[in-house]
């Protein structure tokens, strides 16, 4: 067993509000550049949808992450022989249109514009040419047009949804849509160190960080075709590729990062889980209706005895299995079963994972034309779901139900039983009754509770010590690194001749 | 006098200047080492001009370096004329792929707002000599039948007597004009080398091939892992 640490994360779809605080946050803080302007690190998509870039999610045209093959997994669009092949010219690799051209406004002239009989206006500038031009996409296009049949129709997991369920959801009496924030997973695998062939993308050891080294990077852009989620970026001015970086100045001084720390419907979960290294390619390559149990089964109880020994001998600091056996995300993923990677089936094994929301699942439309919330068979109503559990599937199970019916089956009775609890309205015994159905105790209801609705800043954020100074005497003289956050570029970054 | 200058004095600068300031630059400036790839503000014409470029580019490197290093096999390959025609076809067809290539790019970068803006006055000059080379090159193979042949008993000699410090350059100083100019554009085009984006080729990811698939590196174990360095 070969014990490791990673920053994971947990994001409760069902309190998020859309607000994209979290975007503007990691905006101001870290893309606010020539070059990046187009990129959001941390972006919010309306789902149904087709996000950002438009239509991510459909690997026929981007051919991100690996692919099951006889003999193991296989970048599917780079790696070592196509990559070679396609080097000069990329054929998935996404281009500026498919992001949006960025632009700002000409506000000059709402000052400088010659008197006259029309009000001057502001027209839109290209942030690339610094030319007028047309805006026809922008960051967020299709926010809550779900139901659109211009953008929501083409969203790639409604491929097996049925006729009739498609139909349905693009009723305008039953649209229902849900905000999917995203950032980098950060993943145990990533596809896009596996395809740099400049070694310029790397995994951070202690903390599994997923970083790209600015001064190694070529511009051979495979990274970007290779991420299935589209979490690397190409910065067209200075010729080198970025992606979220965790904010990692901020978590090595104990500071939640940025998207985290702002997000108004406290979503977002932060935490250390231990992960047996071993295991990785092994769980890469199973099936994919069992891909989200074995990649759940990597993450390992931060209380057993063997674990913390074989931690303490791979060099794991005692801070950080005491953090890991504080972390929100060992709760929410293992203990509780409540939250599920988003896409597993391009076996990157992505550490971000994400609670699915139960908001748009209740109201049925019935026969009278009144939404319907009452159901003979409480939790069974999860079948008839608004949103086709398949879709819910598509996403967050690799193809398969169960886990994400599961997980809101359990939510749905925690509901139901703090519903008995506080207003009293519903019996005790039925409310019982149910949560024992969705396979959980009245314990573990109320730590679900706290941690979902009352979600404590510090519960929320449990980050260990990330014992930097130690890292920096070994590699800098410590004096010299005296003030220093462990950034590596210290001079401003210039496009190359 | 302007012969030895050209011919026996501007290797030595160019060489000189190549290896100081691509040493110099990689170390100092590592940031400053990328392909500048253009495809992400314009993708589709990028693949006429790019593939055929470097294809050919890259055929006719190794069809000069061969040339360069085994001489005399090349003069006996072409002894019989079918492998002579051969040869020649050869090295024409991959001269016309570069040519139609660097049309292509520059006419897409003339042809986009996005990418002009995205242009530096290196990147001029470094189309500029790679067209020079590349017409009179294609003059050359055209004009002065068979190149292979002549290539491997002037330049060839020539350039073995500048690496060993005593330039004979009455090997090459009554040689057609088209070929004066294409070899003092290559020594320019080495001179100019590491000012410019060409430096990518240097850094062309060979050891991808057989590096693991995941790379992870660790802050507190070893000095020797830390990246970049
Ligand atoms: C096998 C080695 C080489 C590799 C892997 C390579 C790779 C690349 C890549 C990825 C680009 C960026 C294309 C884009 O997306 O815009 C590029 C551009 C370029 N390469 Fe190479 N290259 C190689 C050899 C060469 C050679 C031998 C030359 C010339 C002597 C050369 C000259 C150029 C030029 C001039 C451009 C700029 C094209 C433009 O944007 O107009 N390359 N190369
Ligand atoms: S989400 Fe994409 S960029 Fe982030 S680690 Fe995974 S493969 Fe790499
Ligand atoms: S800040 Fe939080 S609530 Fe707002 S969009 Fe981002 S993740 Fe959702």
């Amino acid at each position: 067993m070969d014990v490791r640490a990673q920053v994971s994360m947990v994001f409760h779809l069902d309190k998020c509000i859309g607000c994209h605080t979290c975007s503007v946050a990691c905006k101001n803080v870290w893309t606010d550049r020539r070059g990046a302007e187009y990129m959001w690190w941390n972006n919010v998509e309306t789902k149904p949808g087709t996000g950002y870039p438009t239509g991510w999610e459909d690997q026929s045209k981007y051919k991100g992450g690996f692919e099951k093959k006889e003999d193991g997994l296989e970048l599917r669009a780079v790696g070592k022989v196509r990559g070679a092949l396609t080097v000069f010219h990329n054929p998935n690799f996404p281009v500026i249109d498919d992001y949006y051209e960025p632009f700002t406004f000409d506000y000059q002239n709402l000052f400088d514009a010659k008197e006259g009989a029309d009000q001057p206006i502001a027209r839109p500038v290209s942030m690339i040419t610094g030319k007028p031009m047309e805006i026809e996409s922008g960051p967020n296009w299709d926010d809550d047009l779900a139901g659109s049949k211009h953008y929501a129709a083409h969203d790639p997991n409604l491929a097996n949804v049925s006729a009739e369920e498609r139909e349905a959801l693009f009723d305008i009496e039953r649209l229902v849509f849900f905000y999917l924030p995203r950032i980098c997973n950060h993943c145990l695998n990533p596809s896009c160190v596996a395809a740099c062939p400049s070694g310029a993308l790397y995994k951070r050891g202690e903390d599994g960080i997923v970083l790209l080294n600015q001064e190694r990077c070529r511009a051979w852009r495979f990274c970007v075709t290779a991420c299935p989620y589209k979490k690397t970026y190409f910065n067209w001015s200075t010729g080198k590729s970025e992606k979220c970086i965790l904010c990692y100045p901020r978590l090595e001084s104990g500071q939640a990062p940025a998207c985290f720390h702002s997000c108004v419907g406290r979503i977002r979960y932060l935490g250390m889980v231990l992960y047996d290294a071993d295991r990785i390619e092994q769980v890469a390559q199973t099936e994919d209706h069992d891909l989200v149990d074995a990649q759940r089964s990597l993450i390992l109880d931060p209380n057993d005895p063997k674990v913390i020994a074989d931690a303490k001998r791979n060099g794991i600091s005692d801070d950080v299995i005491a953090s890991a056996q504080r972390s929100p995300v060992y709760r929410y993923v293992i203990e509780w079963g409540l939250a599920l990677p988003l896409h597993a089936e391009h076996r990157t094994l992505p550490m971000l994972f994400y609670v699915p929301p139960l908001l748009p699942v209740m109201a049925q439309k019935s026969e009278n034309g009144h939404y319907d919330t009452t159901h003979d068979d409480f939790l069974g109503s999860i079948d008839q779901y608004r949103l086709p559990l398949q879709y819910m599937a598509s996403m967050f199970g690799a193809g398969n139900e169960a886990p994400v019916r599961y997980a809101l089956r359990k939510q749905l009775a925690v509901r139901y039983y703090r519903r008995a609890v506080t207003t009293g309205d519903i019996p005790q015994e039925q409310a019982d009754r149910l949560l024992k159905e969705a396979g959980c105790t009245p314990e573990e209801a109320d730590r679900i509770y706290h941690l979902t609705a009352l979600a404590p800043f510090d519960d929320r954020f449990v980050i260990p010590p990330m014992h930097r100074e130690e890292a920096i005497e070994m590699l800098d003289e410590p004096l010299e690194a005296k003030g220093f956050a462990g950034m590596g570029i210290r001079k401003r970054p210039e496009r190359g001749a | 006098m302007l012969n030895t200058l050209l011919f026996a004095v501007l290797p030595y600068v160019a060489v000189v200047l190549f290896l100081l300031v691509s040493i110099h630059r990689y170390r100092k400036e590592p940031f400053t080492f990328s392909s500048l790839s253009s495809q992400f503000l314009e993708s589709r014409q990028l693949f006429w001009g790019s593939v055929p470029f470097h294809i050919g580019l890259v055929l006719l490197f190794f069809g000069h370096l061969i040339g360069f290093l085994f001489p005399s096999q090349v003069t006996m390959w072409n002894g019989v004329p079918v492998r002579l025609f051969i040869l020649e076809a050869s090295g024409l067809i991959a001269g016309l792929l570069t040519l139609v290539g660097l049309v292509g790019l520059i006419v897409r970068r003339l042809g986009s707002a996005r990418l002009r803006i995205n242009t530096s006055s290196t990147d001029i000059g470094v189309y500029l000599v790679l067209m020079v080379q590349i017409v009179t090159g294609l003059w050359i193979a055209l004009g002065y039948r068979w190149g292979s042949a002549w290539y491997t008993h002037t330049a060839v000699p020539y350039l073995w007597s500048v690496a060993r410090f005593a330039p004979e350059i009455e090997r090459v100083v009554e040689l057609p004009l088209v070929a004066r100019i294409h070899i003092v554009g290559a020594w320019t085009f080495v001179g100019l080398f590491s000012f410019t984006r060409l430096v990518h080729l240097l850094v062309a990811p060979v050891p991808y091939l057989w590096r693991p698939v995941q790379l992870v590196i660790w802050n507190r174990e070893r000095r020797h892992r830390r990246p970049g360095n």
